[in-house]
């Protein structure tokens, strides 16, 4: 199997999935619990937290919340200052391209009253810093933007963006939805002025159910979900030992020289398959401003969904950003809000890389990217 | 009192009807409703009489639920069985059924055994007086009542109050096979189960055209044939590949006929393996003038490549009238899982609507069908779904 969809999830570490084993036969008592035998635990959480800090150049400047995932620190994050300061502060911006996991908590909050201001992307798929500064108001209580666009892979300058946003309104929380970026375009977030941070251990070959949120000195946020006051009353529920400690594992483990090398093989394959075929676009931005993971290629004649499950029968997995439906075709509104051409829109596909991606995998994946895409041309509809 | 037990009674439908045949109808039936409850383990069933009663069960809801889906049964009854010799226990009996409800009531008795010694009428007018004397919040209403309590004198006493109607028709297996040609929409699941309950065994073929639909569509659709077998106990479904007839379809055939000639080719292969499976029927969810192919002209031009009847229950449905059938068969909401239909390749921009079957025959000789067809067969797959398998579908 040739893996090219490692923006939906990794495959874990052989470490990590030790460590997540070792964890549920040593640290299984709750660490919570008032005896001695709990500190142990306690510890090995700590440990972990200091682990992910670090791993964001965090340390001193705030801590981090451990989450269910990436979903529910966006969510965390942007309900939990809604609910904290809606006394005073009634304004939301985020921008047309972010995951649904912040559009729909946005779109929750409009419902129960908030003004929501959603600002577009240009071609690139980015936000302009000056443009989000200028939709800021004296009640903004939240500016949500995502560092790495899931679909396309575009990078928005997120340390600039909270320097304007701060700059225009001192009192406005800036949130970075982090899901793809962590690790794979590092950040010192002491250096910055990001308030929350939120990410997800198994998009960088953790395990699923645990993610974090980081969370800087001063920021007021309400606990959404509401128990026993786990981490620091933010996130209650008895955390998830195995797999923080797991996550914290794969945290250690990334060597930053694989994100060079997965640009390498995604121009690699991009090169691969452009000299095999015409009617190839790269939608999104250029090789150098684009993470180092994400390639999104559109290919004229082709719907992306067949294509898929075409490659799919070839062993070769991929993701299509767009729904699709016949009744509704639904293209994918990322690629349509950076003006992909209809040409090339429907016809669009995500390669995302990971760090068990080789060499060996470029040549028989742009192969047999090739034959189905030339196969599906010739019946490409009329 | 002693001898006291609670059971299902089962009432039987059209089955009354057959002469000769009524016994090969009756044991079908009660094979069928020993299969519809062999997942509660200690359930017996039995028939004596013109009745068929489940014990060992109770009065679970469950049990109930799957015998009312069981066609050629009328109605379900739990009830309570008694020794008959004291008319007394029985008007106490009746009380105590009848202690909790309100307003209008009417006994009706009936008397197999001609020998007991009061009559029917008698009998009602007997208990009716008890249970009325034992519930004020009762009254007696012989035309309309709220309550209907039944009194049937058999070997023993049955006393019941509570009917649930069930879907009649005639047991599966009754009357023959045949193959349903089963999409994943709306219409097929309908159309299988309309026939099914004629008594039809059905087994099924899909046509998967892979890439252009996914495993998830496959699965639908194997989803769809476990939620039928709660009516139509074991089916067998045939999967055939079919992406490599619609693609030769695509370049050798005008654009406009594309769907009605897939049509002709769905419908030869799945009278081939119709015939190949004894089966002696075709069943379409086919409704007139739905789409395009569904036209008469385009039916009479699918109707032209089979031998064997094709039946289309839904023929004169409206969509809104499938629909209903659908959800109260619980189809539906598998059915509108949206995976179906990702392919739009091989729909023509303007099908025709009033094909000429001669036109049609001659755009088939552009491509070798036979050929096709054969590989087609070869490479379908099958699979067996039994009674009891809807429990693996997942609804929400």
């Amino acid at each position: 199997m040739i893996y090219l969809d490692n923006s939906a999830t990794t495959h874990a570490r052989a470490e990590v999935i030790e460590t997540v084993n070792d964890a549920m036969q040593k640290f299984w008592i709750n660490p919570s619990a008032a005896y001695a035998q709990a500190l142990d635990v306690e510890k090995a959480l700590d440990g972990a937290r200091r682990t992910v800090l670090r791993s964001i150049g965090g340390a001193q400047a705030g801590t981090v919340v451990f989450t269910g995932g990436g979903t529910e620190g966006d969510n965390l994050s942007i309900i939990g200052a809604a609910n904290a300061r809606r006394a005073h502060f009634n304004h939301i911006i985020t921008t047309a391209i972010e995951h649904p996991a912040v559009l729909r908590t946005v779109e929750f909050l409009e419902r129960s009253g908030f003004d929501v201001t959603v600002l577009p992307v240009n071609e690139k798929g980015c936000v302009i810093p000056e443009q989000v500064a200028e939709a800021v108001r004296e009640d903004t209580c939240i500016v949500s933007v995502m560092h790495v666009n899931n679909e396309v892979g575009s990078v928005n300058d997120i340390a600039a963006i909270a320097e304007a946003v701060k700059a225009k309104n001192p009192n406005t929380y800036v949130h970075v939805d982090a899901v793809q970026a962590y690790l794979r375009v590092p950040v010192e977030l002491a250096k910055t002025k990001i308030d929350l941070y939120s990410a997800s251990a198994h998009k960088v070959h953790g395990p699923k159910g645990v993610g974090f949120l980081f969370i800087r000195k001063g920021v007021k946020l309400d606990g959404v979900q509401l128990g026993g006051g786990q981490e620091m009353g933010l996130r209650s529920g008895t955390q998830n030992v195995p797999g923080i400690l797991g996550f914290a594992k794969a945290v250690e483990l990334w060597d930053p020289a694989d994100n060079d090398r997965m640009r390498g093989l995604k121009e690699k394959l991009f090169a691969e398959i452009s000299s095999r075929l015409d009617g190839v676009r790269r939608n999104g931005p250029s090789a150098e401003e684009s993470a180092p993971h994400v390639l999104n290629v559109g290919f004229t004649g082709v719907r992306a969904e067949t294509l898929l499950h075409a490659l799919e029968d070839k062993d070769v997995l991929v993701a299509t950003g767009s729904a699709c439906s016949s009744k509704h075709r639904k293209v994918s509104f990322v690629l349509d809000q950076m003006g992909v051409p209809e040409s090339h829109i429907g016809g669009s596909i995500r390669l995302s890389f990971g760090i068990f991606n080789t060499e060996d995998d470029i040549v028989p994946a742009a192969e047999a990217i090739a034959s189905a895409v030339t196969l599906l041309r010739r019946f490409k509809a009329r | 009192m002693e001898n006291v037990e609670k059971l299902i009674l089962i009432r039987f439908g059209e089955i009354h009807l057959k002469g000769q045949n009524r016994p090969y109808f009756e044991n079908m039936l009660q094979r069928r409703i020993r299969e519809a409850v062999a997942f509660y383990e200690g359930a017996r069933v039995s028939r004596h009489d013109g009745r068929y009663f489940v014990r060992g069960a109770e009065h679970n809801p469950e049990v109930i639920e799957k015998i009312c889906r069981v066609f050629g049964v009328h109605s379900v009854c739990p009830a309570v069985q008694m020794p008959k010799d004291s008319f007394e226990d029985i008007c106490e009996m009746a009380c105590e059924l009848m202690k909790d409800e309100k307003g209008s009531f009417k006994v009706h008795a009936r008397r197999s055994d001609k020998r007991y010694p009061m009559g029917s009428p008698e009998i009602a007018a007997k208990v009716g007086e008890a249970v009325l004397n034992a519930n004020e919040n009762l009254h007696v209403d012989i035309k309309n009542p709220d309550t209907r309590l039944e009194v049937e004198i058999r070997d023993k006493a049955f006393l019941y109050s509570k009917v649930y109607m069930a879907r009649g028709g005639m047991p599966v297996g009754s009357n023959g096979k045949a193959y349903v040609l089963l999409s994943g929409g709306i219409d097929s699941p309908v159309a299988a189960y309309m026939t099914a309950k004629r008594g039809v065994h059905i087994d099924a073929v899909h046509f998967d055209s892979p890439p252009y639909t996914s495993a998830r569509s496959r699965q639908k659709v194997i989803d769809l044939a476990k939620l039928l077998t709660d009516y139509c106990g074991s089916i067998r479904l045939h999967i055939v590949p079919f992406t490599e007839i619609q693609q030769e379809i695509y370049e050798k055939c005008p654009d406009e006929e594309l769907t009605i000639l897939m049509r002709r080719s769905m419908m030869r292969i799945a009278q081939a393996i119709a015939i190949e499976g004894n089966g002696t029927a075709l069943v379409t969810g086919e409704s007139i003038g739905q789409v395009a192919s569904q036209t008469l002209e385009s039916l009479a031009s699918t109707n032209d490549v089979c031998a064997l009847p094709v039946i289309r229950p839904l023929i004169c449905f409206d969509k809104s009238e499938i629909m209903e059938v659908a959800r109260d068969i619980g189809t539906y909401e598998t059915s509108i899982l949206p995976y179906e239909d990702c392919c739009t390749v091989f729909v023509p921009r303007h099908p025709k609507t009033h094909p000429k079957i001669e036109d049609v025959r001659k755009s088939e000789e552009n491509v070798d069908f036979a050929a096709l067809e054969a590989r087609a067969m070869e490479q379908a797959t099958f699979m067996d779904l039994h009674l009891g398998d809807s429990h693996e579908v997942e609804q929400y």
